[in-house]
């Protein structure tokens, strides 16, 4: 069985009287991917911004390795080894693609209150662009390092999204809709990249694509109304008449 | 606070010759200028120091502060009460210490407002500055409205400051100096942080900036800043008073970033100038038969600040930009 | 301090802390419907004072001096908003400090173009001006208990108009959901001016109901403006009820504080404010 890297048991949060997610329980494994599928609505984005630490749970814990999470800030998520791409694009529109990953590789760096850190010049630290390089390689975006990201393609946004997540060198990996918005052929280049993350992160992937899905995932959980109503193999989830009725008999 | 489109931060070769040639202009004009008009050159070069600190704050990192006067005041208060009613103290020992008050003054009032985000940070800022006006306003044992006297100018030692070109280029020296240590800020790790806590403070949490930290640092550095800038109006004007915290005095501030341009400290420098120029030049205003127009300067001031925010929201240098129109000055450099 | 001058100073509190209850009740209502913040809202204050003496020489009746400045207020507040204020809903925090700053040193040398930098007095009403008496030995000026009885009736009507009208329930949906509010037929514009207007002329009022006892005089705004922020700060910006709370509780500390423990009582109340900062940064009460 793989090292389970992140594990959250009875994820709770409620808004007033609602609760978008209810008593949600996840595993992520390395060299797995977790897929999330559900309705609009069903919490998944939810459930994302609670294990990031976007938001703070109701009730449940989560573990990153040995470390318990739950009441942890998102930067502190960060450093733990946790990154989040976003189903929105959150990237700086006014920076370039480049300055947008170092800045993500930056982070690993970073102590404000240090002198040095005021006088030195960020361009050249070479550790700092080493991880950038890497990341912007692995993206596939090398070829548009000086384009302003605001100004990028919608396609090139959600690879820099990816690349900015990667720059931060995480152990598990949260992704929000990668694939929101894009064309076949990009659909099909962040397929392979995605592939190509597997072996040394954890995934969990929130994704409506359901072809993709089929294609990438190696569990399957179905959220509904903020509960999980099954989780487990694809082929099994397919089969399952609980699943079909809720959520894919409206599109299989 | 949304974050405003495309700051200038690298600047373009032409505004580099243009501040060359402004510094040695600067480093002239004692040769050439009266006595008066050398003692407001000086003044408007502590206010561009004044200006730039808080660019650091509004311009790089995007927290507007409606009380930076506060840390203004405090260094040249700190001068007021070091020096002897008898004797000058040596710069050596009270501009630290003035600065050293200043910057624990920002920390401790930074702690407290920089966990306030937008209009919150806005507000507190201004109420915090109040309450240290009204510290010394309200304080007859700290000079009170009055305000003190600082009878001598401090005694560097080696070079006389009570003489007044001697003055002057010293505060040339600060600000030459002020400007090519941000500068450098800019480009450092600290600075493109700062500026990415600006452009999309949630993603910089995201992805592993403690984003409280690093804005409580910037606070402070602006304070401490600011505080050079208090202490050597506190020097040159031989007066400290309540107003140079007050409210005014921390809008003002902000006028002179915005009127420049705001997030590469250049256009702090040529705000602060060019404020300053108009506020000479409405107060000079004559009067047009029966009407002072010099005594109501503050209805141009209020009227030029109107027209500024509705047709040149990115001051000066903007306008510039404008107008030379030339594509891609982008933020961020690369490699 | 006997059971009679805590009476006279706890009724002092609750009427200091209505009157910014009636200022901060519109710099809120106009920052959390339409996001602008407006540091000119000190200067209607002011105008309101400056309007009660004006209006009240001309037209010989306090009474009358308050109906038509009312009036005149909301017909500047509508002008103000069409004309300036409506191009910077969207625009940064930054730019509308500066545009409202900007409009104070133009509304104090408005002031002082129409009526001069003298200090003037507004006589309090003959209706109004007498003692009511508490004890044996002290008694409470009426005028007083008209002020609070004004502020409390406006507070009262406020509520009723955003809780219980269709205009209020208007209001509050254009708040939570521009877009969602116009595809259903609300004119968020005329919502907005509506707002604005109601918020000027609340200020306007306050500054108005003051004037006999606060005396009239220039720059008058600035010291109120900074408490009203104070009170939106620690009650919560958007909210009424939290503007409610913290200026009936910035009235308490004010007033006490300056009877109890003069040499700090400036600094009591952003003492309060830290504290509340400290505990809640985005005040007591959420929208």
């Amino acid at each position: 069985m793989a090292d389970v890297l992140l594990s959250a048991r009875g994820l709770t949060k409620t808004f007033g009287g609602l609760a978008a997610v209810n008593g949600v329980s996840i595993d992520l494994w390395r060299d797995r991917i977790h897929a999330v599928i559900g309705p609009n609505g069903a919490g998944k984005s939810t459930l994302a911004n609670l294990l990031s630490g976007d938001l703070p749970p109701t009730a449940g814990t989560i573990t990153l390795g040995t470390h318990d999470i739950t009441r942890a800030s998102p930067e502190q998520i960060s450093r733990r080894g946790l990154g989040r791409s976003y189903q929105k694009t959150n990237i700086f529109p006014s920076f370039t693609v480049w300055e947008n990953v170092r800045l993500a590789a930056q982070s690993r760096a970073t102590l404000p209150w240090n002198p040095l850190r005021w006088l030195r010049r960020a361009a050249r630290d070479a550790a700092v662009n080493e991880r950038a390089e890497a990341a912007l390689e692995l993206a596939g975006l090398a070829g548009r390092r000086h384009a302003v990201a605001g100004a990028a393609s919608h396609g090139e946004q959600r690879q820099l999204e990816i690349a900015m997540t990667l720059a931060t060198d995480p152990r598990v990996l949260l992704l929000d809709e990668p694939l929101a918005g894009m064309g076949a052929a990009e659909a099909e280049r962040m397929v392979a990249l995605l592939l190509r993350l597997k072996p040394r992160h954890a995934m969990m992937l929130v994704e409506h694509d359901i072809d993709a899905i089929f294609a990438l995932a190696d569990h399957l959980t179905v959220m509904v109304n903020g509960a999980v109503i099954a989780s487990g193999e694809p082929a099994a989830i397919r089969a399952d008449a609980a699943v079909q009725a809720a959520y894919l008999g409206e599109n299989a | 606070m949304s974050a405003p489109a495309t700051h200038l931060e690298a600047l373009p070769r032409s505004l580099q010759a243009l501040l060359a040639l402004g510094l040695i202009a600067l480093a002239l004009f004692p040769l050439v200028g009266s006595d008066f008009h050398q003692q407001m050159v000086t003044r408007m070069m502590i206010l561009a120091i004044f200006a730039m600190s808080l660019d650091l704050l509004q311009g790089v990192t995007g927290l507007v502060s409606l009380g930076h006067a506060a840390f203004f005041g405090i260094a040249g208060y700190a001068l007021a009460f070091l020096t002897p009613a008898d004797a000058p103290a040596s710069l050596w020992w009270t501009l630290p210490a003035a600065l050293l008050a200043s910057g624990a003054a920002a920390l401790v009032i930074g702690f407290l407002v920089v966990r306030t985000k937008g209009i919150y940070f806005i507000m507190a800022t201004m109420a915090f500055a109040q309450m240290v006006f009204y510290l010394f306003f309200d304080n007859r044992a700290l000079g009170g409205s009055d305000g003190l006297y600082i009878n001598f100018r401090p005694d560097a030692g080696l070079f006389d400051l009570e003489d007044k070109r001697v003055f002057y280029y010293f505060t040339l020296a600060c600000l030459a100096g002020v400007y090519a240590f941000l500068r450098r800020v800019l480009w450092s790790p600290f600075g493109r942080a700062l500026a990415g806590i600006r452009v999309n403070e949630h993603r910089m949490r995201a992805i592993g900036f403690g984003s409280f930290g690093h804005k409580l640092a910037a606070f402070t550095l602006a304070g401490t800043l600011a505080g050079l800038a208090g202490y050597l109006w506190g020097a040159q004007t031989g007066f400290v008073n309540p107003e140079l915290m007050g409210f005014h005095m921390s809008a003002h501030a902000i006028m002179m970033v915005i009127l420049g341009g705001m997030g590469n400290f250049a256009g702090a420098i040529v705000g602060a100038f060019a404020f300053e120029f108009m506020l000479e030049l409405f107060k000079d205003l004559p009067a047009f038969g029966g009407f002072d127009a010099g005594k109501h300067w503050q209805l141009w001031m209020g009227l030029f600040i109107v027209a500024v925010i509705c047709f040149a929201p990115r001051g000066l240098l903007g306008l510039l930009q404008r107008l030379a129109s030339r594509p891609g000055l982008r933020e961020g450099r690369d490699g | 301090m006997d059971l009679a001058n805590v009476l006279i100073q706890l009724l002092n509190s609750v009427q200091y802390g209505l009157l910014l209850f009636m200022l901060a009740a519109g710099l809120t209502l106009i920052f959390g419907i339409m996001g602008v913040v407006n540091l000119a809202h000190g200067s209607f204050y002011m105008l309101g004072a400056y309007l009660a003496y004006a209006l009240s020489s001309r037209l010989g009746s306090f009474a009358w001096a308050i109906v038509v400045g009312t009036a005149l207020s909301v017909v500047f507040g509508l002008a103000l908003e069409r004309l300036l204020f409506r191009r910077f809903y969207q625009r940064d925090h930054l730019d509308q400090v500066l545009l409202t700053f900007g409009l104070i040193y133009v509304f104090e040398e408005g002031r002082s173009l129409l009526w001069g930098d003298d200090v003037h007095g507004v006589a309090i009403p003959p209706l109004l001006d007498g003692s009511l008496p508490l004890t044996d030995t002290l008694s409470y000026p009426v005028y007083r208990l008209f002020m609070m009885g004004v502020c409390v009736a406006l507070a009262v009507g406020l509520y009723l108009l955003i809780g219980r009208t269709r205009l209020g329930m208007k209001i509050r949906a254009g708040a939570f959901n521009r877009e969602m509010a116009e595809s259903l037929g609300v004119n968020i514009r005329l919502i907005h001016a509506v707002v604005f207007a109601i918020g000027v002329a609340l200020a306007t009022l306050a500054g108005m109901i003051a004037a006999p006892v606060s005396s009239v005089y220039p720059n008058m705004g600035a010291p109120v403006l900074i408490m009203c922020f104070v009170v939106v700060v620690i009650g919560g910006i958007g909210s009424v009820r939290g503007a409610l709370i913290a200026a009936l509780l910035v009235g308490l500390v004010d007033t006490f504080g300056k009877v109890l423990l003069p040499q700090v009582a400036g600094m009591l109340v952003y003492v309060l404010m830290a504290a509340v900062l400290l505990w809640k940064p985005e005040g007591l009460f959420k929208s």
